[in-house]
């Protein structure tokens, strides 16, 4: 009986192995148990404290849960925002980014400068394109609705009105649509182009050839962009707090304590309401229970998603 | 169903060669084609770049100009991009966001190689359960855990002020790079790596060897992802180094910037332009990288 002979040795080898692996993935075991696992653990329990960041911490049970969720004003406004947002920006966006996806591939002369073109903008640090951005539409000094103006439009105040800020940051993230663009085009020239052609014989026009043979091949692709599209969203912050506090004209300095979500609460988001009440006002229960609202809604419609597959997990060998 | 079947049948015989010089009203057609399509093109690229063309434009003009919503410089203020640099602390913001990108992208480089490669190649019982794991902690807003992260770098170990708790954590894996290296990783073929191990080559030395050499394409582009993402990070410097203006970085200063010269759009749009100018200049150097990490992502995924 070779084998069992063997049986130490290769039992060795097991061990060997393991502890090999053990130590390649271990800088990530460490990262992921202290700055994911302890920070997620204590979340949850000072979302049951009472805690100012002064005095030590006292157990006060669902009262956060019930002030943030029943009574505080703001909560509901916020919520709505960041929902707003993921619905509308998420689909303007695969649509938008598709288009221009689909433009890319037709175009036949200066390829290069157009997809350069399309791309750069991705690439600007979103607190630059907001500043630039709000002052680009600033309704008094800025250039577009002078433009606007002279065609004999009547523009938007944009980001100083309630109505017209968040479709403003809509504008200002279909400017940095290049990451998508770039998704969908190699897509696009993945499907094969025999089926193209077949299709031509069949005689399909342009929307059948999309329908038929462009979409089903891509559609792992757009399901992709729609889930990390509703990820991102939901961490909607910077470009947010930075077009409101300068669309408000507040001058803001370390220290200075001022309400988010100008004008009228209208781009109030999650996000920023959890940083407004956990390192503005010191209300970390509450800030506590807020995040892990929006920890619940984020995992809630990715998983729902991801059960149609978006890709994440193939190429598994 | 059935249409998309019957669609992907193999492609139809040959064509006759007459089929191949085209009639005159085909090449009309074609000639429309193309015109409509650049024209639908050059609109698009000027939504693209025409904001860029009305910051720099601004950029250069007098502060009063700036103020009047003109397209076009009177005069061209170049002295307003020597202002910025002297402007106080704007020298301190390049150096610190210089040090946050620079460290942050070594760190996680170094770091997550050794766990992609064993995501990627090593077969051990609860790889796909790891695997979750690094794509829920992508999944996770970071909106969630910043609250005791930030108690204990400021009460326990007493870093706030600092862009320390921003770079220390570098040092442990960061989930998106990982999650991207192992995605290019998997495309290695085995058979490179059994053969080094023939040859005697331990697994440190196999994935230092072969693996890293031709991995890079694939590691140029999770350290420019890095570098972008530490530059244009606006919410960790905020929570950690907001209170100490010496520690700002150029994403964060930028808006506080503008706050301080509430009037002066001009000097602004200069800033701003300044914050943008590494990226870009990145970008040129560095295209095919870009591209080639964020068609993995998508695509490869």
């Amino acid at each position: 009986m070779a084998t069992l002979t063997n049986a130490p040795a290769l039992r060795r080898k097991a061990r060997r192995e393991r502890l090999r692996t053990l130590g390649f993935l271990s800088p990530w075991l460490v990262g992921f148990t202290v700055f994911f696992g302890y920070p997620l653990i204590a979340t949850v329990y000072f979302s049951f404290m009472h805690y100012n960041q002064i005095e030590a911490p006292t157990f006060v049970g669902l009262r956060n849960w019930r002030y943030v969720l029943e009574q505080m004003p703001l909560f509901g406004p916020a919520l709505w925002n960041t929902l707003w947002l993921v619905v509308v920006m998420v689909a303007l966006r695969v649509v938008f980014g598709l288009g221009i996806g689909l433009l890319v591939t037709k175009i036949k002369s200066g390829v290069g400068f157009f997809r350069t073109a399309f791309y750069l903008p991705y690439l600007a640090p979103p607190v630059a394109a907001t500043v630039a951005f709000v002052f680009l539409l600033n309704p008094g000094t800025g250039p577009v609705n002078d433009i606007l103006g002279t065609i004999g439009i009547h523009a938007p105040n944009w980001f100083n009105d309630p109505a017209w800020a968040k479709p403003s940051l809509v504008l200002l993230s279909l400017w940095g649509i290049g990451d998508l663009m770039v998704i969908f085009m190699a897509a696009l020239l993945d499907v094969p182009k025999e089926q193209y052609e077949a299709a031509e014989l069949d005689g399909a026009g342009a929307f059948h050839k999309f329908r038929y043979v462009t979409w089903p091949s891509i559609t792992p692709i757009v399901m992709f962009a729609v889930v990390t599209g509703v990820v991102q969203t939901m961490q909607y912050y910077t470009q947010a707090l930075v077009a409101g506090k300068l669309a408000s004209g507040v001058s803001v300095g370390p220290g200075t304590v001022i309400q988010p979500g100008y004008p009228d609460h209208s781009t109030l988001t999650v996000p920023q309401l959890v940083y407004s009440l956990g390192f503005q006002n010191f209300n970390t229960g509450a800030a506590c229970v807020l995040s892990l609202v929006l920890f619940a809604i984020a995992m809630a419609v990715t998983t729902l998603l991801m059960r149609k597959r978006a890709g994440l997990l193939s190429a598994e060998d | 169903m059935t249409a998309t079947t019957a669609l992907s049948a193999p492609s139809a015989p040959a064509r006759p060669a007459a089929g191949r010089s085209p009639a005159p009203a085909a090449r009309r057609r074609a000639a429309l084609h193309w015109i409509a399509v650049h024209t639908v093109a050059i609109a698009a690229a000027l939504f693209f770049i025409l904001p860029f063309v009305f910051v720099f434009l601004t950029s250069v003009m007098s502060d009063d100009q700036a103020l009047s919503g003109d397209l076009w410089p009177t005069e061209w203020n170049w002295s307003n991009y020597a202002d910025v640099f002297n402007t106080p602390g704007f020298l301190d913001w390049w150096r610190n966001s210089l040090l946050y990108a620079g460290l942050g992208t070594l760190f996680t480089v170094c770091s997550s190689i050794p766990v992609a490669y064993a995501l990627a190649k090593f077969r051990f019982r609860g790889r796909r359960t790891a695997m979750i794991m690094v794509i829920s902690t992508m999944m996770l807003p970071p909106q969630v855990i910043v609250i005791p992260m930030y108690l204990v770098w400021a009460q326990q170990l007493h870093l706030s002020g600092s862009l320390w708790p921003l770079i220390i954590p570098m040092a442990f894996g960061d989930a998106y790079s990982i999650f991207l290296l192992r995605q290019f990783l998997l495309t290695i073929p085995r058979e490179y790596l059994e053969s080094a191990k023939v040859d005697g080559s331990g697994e440190l030395g196999t994935l230092l060897r072969i693996v890293v050499p031709m991995a890079k394409p694939g590691i140029a582009a999770v350290a420019l992802f890095q570098f972008f993402y530490c530059w244009n990070d606006y919410f960790g410097p905020q929570i950690y180094a907001a209170q100490n203006p010496g520690a700002w970085t150029l994403s964060y200063g930028l808006e506080s910037f503008k706050s301080a010269h509430s009037v002066n759009w001009n000097l602004t749009m200069a800033a701003t332009l300044l914050v943008m100018a590494p990226v870009i200049i990145v970008f040129f150097f560095a295209q095919k990288a870009f591209v080639e990490g964020v068609t993995l992502t998508g695509v490869k995924g």
